[in-house]
């Protein structure tokens, strides 16, 4: 079901629809539909080779950072728990259990270590897209 | 310089080592003269040359040494300094250490002589004691034999007999066995134990002669007492006399009651010879333990080079701590300090009997019953690393929680200096001053600042009582609080799901806590409504809650891929689905290894293999074996008596009866069980959660065992159950642990944290003291009934499959940052995703 949405280049973004915009977004990719994702889980896409971990909180927000666990050195954070701490919308590494703020990619308890953070909006048709930045890859 | 040693044993083979490893520039020339006609073996571990056919020999020195074997040295001329061998050899030295070790004491009783009669000190003993039994095993129905001497060595002996197919006993002058290192009551608990064994022990019993039978060879024993006992084979192992004669007939000085008498830095009267080991009278005392004799060798080594080297050495042998730990026959037997201190010298002492476990343990404290000055151990010597670090120190507590563990209970209390986090070093003080010094209030906090417990995080709980101890001193209180989301513990949030009958973590969350919840309490909430019985662990909101683990029901590996156990009860397994998971493995490339818990762990499948690796292993009959889960792992097995010559009860079929009642049942930890079919415990059900032991009546249980990082050994619980007994009681141990425990608590911890400990669990188990007996026995029967395999129910529903993908957008691209490498015929990951950070420097 999203086979045929696999990583195709839409027109470019006009806006910005969540916190923590990188600063050269190029190319939206539709990458699922809305309803594909769980709530409170994350989902990994591929775009422009980077994997990036994608989120649907409980209020409904979209949320995408890098999948790569920069303690670990796995692709893993989109398998990660999601929740809150102290009101913001994290999510725990399930490597080593390290937390990251979704809107910054900070890490919670090292605040030296962040993880990319993408743009990423709900579309018409349903579709989830991501943004990564020119030249972005992984 | 020319150096001359006197016998090969074990101190004399490390005395030429030290030498040959710290004399580079060649200054001593080395000759050993020995008398065995082989070079030095490992005489501590002699039984297993009999009962394991181990070799024994130690590695053999460099070609600098000289050796010579089968040869004795006959005398020695002190001033002409050589001596001369029994084969007329003359060796000239600068320096002569005599190690010469001891020989066997053979009371001087009539019949000694006799064929029949050994000794246990040497290979040649051994051979000949082997020899001597087969015959007899082979020409009768069955041999008795007898073990004069019941100390540490005779009890070896005795081992050794038994394992020849003798019908053993041992016999003891003093009133109780290894009257050298316990008291009393540690020595009858041990004679419980060895009879237990099937030995038969006559302690304060001297022998009064060996009479000969028919054929002139050992036939009988007669005791003091006026009985006798049959006995084919004796052996002698009543203790040891230091070989002090070459010293004698050259004029050394010798105690009075043997040995050669050294100073401190091991030199006898004659400033040119030294005297090592057993042979060697030092302070007054013979030192028979290992340790103290290689301690002896390494100070002579010292000396020797110091004075080749024409400098001086200060190494001196200042005594030896007696402490020791064993396992005779499986029984775990400490003595440390001194643990003979009476009232004459000022010192109490505090005793534990458990005759029932076959427990004894005594303290010998200060008469103000504060230090700790010396103790006995049977049968559980847990504490033994504890209490050994605690002589001659103030007991955190009062002796009797001492006794029973009370020094890791009061987890603040342990010293300073015992290592907490053994992956990074970190000791108690460490995390102590972090707190005190960083004002430290969180767990993350303390880990963050001191690397303990952030690499394998075993030691988590112990962390958390420090900091709780801590706290609790600074005057801070300590919460229960399960994290920021929830003020209740996990026993309260159990209580309020159950009796609220809420089901999913929506309701809970906004109910009774705040936020949307975090890594600690979701999986929490998810344990809890699956104990409670809520249907697959992926239905619905309950997929959000579960760790990645849960999540894709397979063990989430360092490079982010995931290992594969279907469950194999019992251990038992059919060659057909041996090849069908051979197969899968082949097939998948996964790298295979044996569990410890008896079962197949498959490595290295990415989540979109997952479904298809089941679905084979599901076909051939196979189900999900819950590694993942903290839930019932596996039920152990020995071979039982369906096999086993040995066994009382049929193991496999209990366990496997046991994994399938309980498979799947989500607890506050995981779970570990093992049946053993009789005494000798092949299953090690001891170390488990819950274990259990045949005996020719029924069934010994034994709850709350543990391995891992804290070792506990469980506790006898009730003896001699039915079958229908040990399933009742265990359904309502695991229900009410279930209902109880705290998160991440696992059985060993949470026993020794309920208030009133094994006698109250019996009370709320056997008596119904709650009455929650016929409450806890539904609730394992709602979870019998309504088990069914989480892969298949996985496979059977495409809406839970669809999260099986590497990616949302590209379902049938691998992840391309998984690689890996060929090792020993298998694979292994490789990381080759981008920068890594170095965990442990966080």
């Amino acid at each position: 079901m999203t086979a045929e949405l696999t990583a195709e280049p839409s027109a470019p973004p006009e806006t910005a629809m969540t916190a923590g915009q990188p600063a050269t977004p190029s190319r939206w990719h539709a990458v699922c539909r809305y309803g594909d994702l769980t709530p409170e889980r994350g989902a990994c896409a591929i775009v422009e080779g980077a994997q990036v971990a994608i989120f649907r909180t409980f209020d409904g927000a979209l949320h995408a950072v890098g999948n790569l666990d920069p303690f670990s050195g796995a692709q893993v954070i989109s398998r990660g728990i999601q929740g809150t701490r102290g009101g913001a919308p994290v999510v725990a590494s399930p490597m080593y259990k390290d937390v990251f703020d979704l809107r910054t990619g900070r890490c919670a308890d090292d605040p030296a270590v962040a993880l990319p953070v993408y743009a990423i909006r709900r579309a018409a048709g349903d579709r989830v897209e991501v943004a990564v930045p020119d030249g972005h890859r992984q | 310089m020319r150096v001359v040693v006197v016998g090969h044993g074990p101190t004399g083979h490390r005395l030429v080592e030290a030498l040959r490893s710290r004399d580079g520039g060649g200054a001593c020339r080395i000759t050993v003269i020995g008398e065995e006609t082989r070079p030095a073996y490992d005489r501590v571990a002699l039984t297993s040359y009999l009962t394991e056919d181990a070799d024994l020999a130690y590695p053999p020195h460099d070609g600098e040494v000289e050796m010579v074997t089968g040869d004795p040295v006959a005398g020695i001329d002190r001033a002409a300094r050589t001596v001369r061998t029994a084969s007329g050899r003359e060796v000239g030295y600068d320096a002569l250490v005599l190690a010469t070790g001891s020989a066997p004491f053979v009371p001087p009783v009539p019949g000694r002589d006799l064929p029949g009669v050994f000794v246990y000190r040497t290979i040649e003993d051994l051979d000949a004691l082997r020899d001597h039994c087969r015959n007899l095993t082979m020409s009768r129905q069955s041999v008795e034999g007898i073990v004069v001497g019941g100390g540490l060595l005779g009890l070896e002996a005795a081992r050794a007999l038994q394992n020849l197919d003798v019908e053993t006993h041992v016999v003891e002058v003093a009133p109780w066995l290894m009257p050298r290192q316990l008291d009393e009551g540690g020595g009858a608990m041990l004679r419980r134990h060895i009879e237990a064994l099937g030995m038969n022990v006559h302690a304060g019993t001297p022998m009064a002669g060996l009479e000969p039978g028919a054929d002139g060879a050992v036939a009988r024993v007669a005791l003091a007492d006026g009985s006798a006992v049959e006995a084919g084979v004796v052996v002698f192992s009543a203790g040891v006399r230091p070989r002090d004669e070459l010293a004698r007939a050259c004029g050394l000085e010798v105690g009075e009651r043997g040995g050669i008498v050294v100073d401190a830095s091991c030199r006898t009267s004659d400033p040119a010879v030294w005297a090592v080991g057993e042979c060697a009278l030092v302070g007054g005392q013979v030192y028979g333990l290992v340790a103290p004799c290689f301690s002896m060798a390494e100070v002579v080594a010292d000396r020797l080079l110091a004075l080749a080297g024409g400098g001086d050495s200060a190494a001196r042998f200042e005594g030896a701590d007696l402490s020791t730990k064993l396992k005779l026959m499986g029984v775990d037997v400490a003595s440390f300090g001194d643990p003979f201190a009476g009232p004459e010298q000022g010192a109490l002492d505090v005793t534990y009997t458990d005759p029932v476990a076959g427990v004894y343990k005594r303290l010998v404290v200060s008469d103000d019953a504060r230090t700790l000055l010396g103790g006995v151990l049977v049968g559980d010597a847990s504490s033994y690393p504890t209490l050994r670090a605690f002589i001659g120190a103030e007991l955190p507590g009062s002796p009797e929680q001492a006794l029973f563990g009370g020094t890791e209970a009061a987890g603040g209390d342990l010293p300073g200096a015992t290592v907490i986090c053994s992956c990074n070093n970190v000791s108690a003080e460490h995390i102590r001053c972090a707190i005190r010094d960083e004002g430290l209030t969180e767990l993350a906090a303390v880990k963050g600042c001191t690397r303990a417990g952030s690499t394998c995080g075993s030691c988590t709980p112990l962390v958390k009582k420090l900091l709780d101890a801590e706290l609790t001193a600074a005057g801070v209180e300590v919460s229960k609080a399960l994290c920021e989301h929830f003020e209740h513990s996990r026993a309260e949030l159990f209580d309020v799901v159950r009796v609220t009958g809420i089901t999913t973590f929506t309701q809970l969350i906004d109910a009774h806590g705040r936020g949307r919840g975090c890594d600690i309490c979701k999986p929490v909430v998810a344990s809890i409504l699956a104990s409670l019985g809520n249907g697959h662990i992926l239905e619905g909101e309950q997929a959000a809650l579960q760790d990645t683990n849960d999540h894709f029901l397979a063990n989430m590996q360092k490079n982010g891929t995931y290992s594969v156990v279907p469950r194999i009860p019992g251990g038992e397994i059919t060659p057909e689905k041996l090849i069908v998971i051979g197969e899968v493995a082949r097939d998948h490339g996964l790298y295979t290894k044996i569990t410890g818990g008896q079962r197949i762990d498959l490595f290295g499948a990415r989540v979109e293999e997952l479904p298809e690796i089941w679905r084979r292993l599901v076909e051939a009959g196979f189900e999900s074996g819950h590694a993942y889960g903290k839930s019932l792992r596996t039920v152990k097995s020995c071979v039982g008596s369906t096999w086993c010559r040995y066994g009382v009860q049929d193991s496999v079929a209990m366990a496997i009866r046991l994994e399938l009642r309980y498979r799947g049942l989500r607890a506050p930890h995981k779970l570990k069980s093992a049946v053993s079919g009789c005494a000798r415990e092949c299953a090690e059900a001891q170390s488990k959660d819950f274990g259990i032991i045949a005996t020719e009546q029924g069934w010994n249980l034994y709850l709350a065992g543990n391995g891992g990082m804290r070792p506990r050994h469980a506790d006898l619980f009730a003896s001699d159950l039915s079958d229908a007994e040990l399933v009742r009681y265990i359904d309502r141990f695991l229900m009410f642990y279930i209902r109880t425990a705290d998160r991440l608590q696992r059985t060993a911890s949470w026993l020794e944290a309920l208030d009133g400990g094994l006698d109250y669990l019996r009370e709320v188990i056997v008596e119904d003291r709650l009455g929650l007996c016929a409450e806890l026995d539904a609730a394992m029967e709602r979870h019998v009934a309504s088990y069914s395999d989480e892969w298949r129910a996985t496979l059977d529903d495409p809406d839970k499959l669809r999260r099986f993908v590497s990616f949302v957008n590209a379902p049938d691209v691998p992840d391309p940052s998984i690689a890996f490498e060929p090792e020993r015929d298998q694979i292994k990951p490789v990381l080759v995703a981008g920068p890594r950070l170095e965990v442990a420097a966080r």
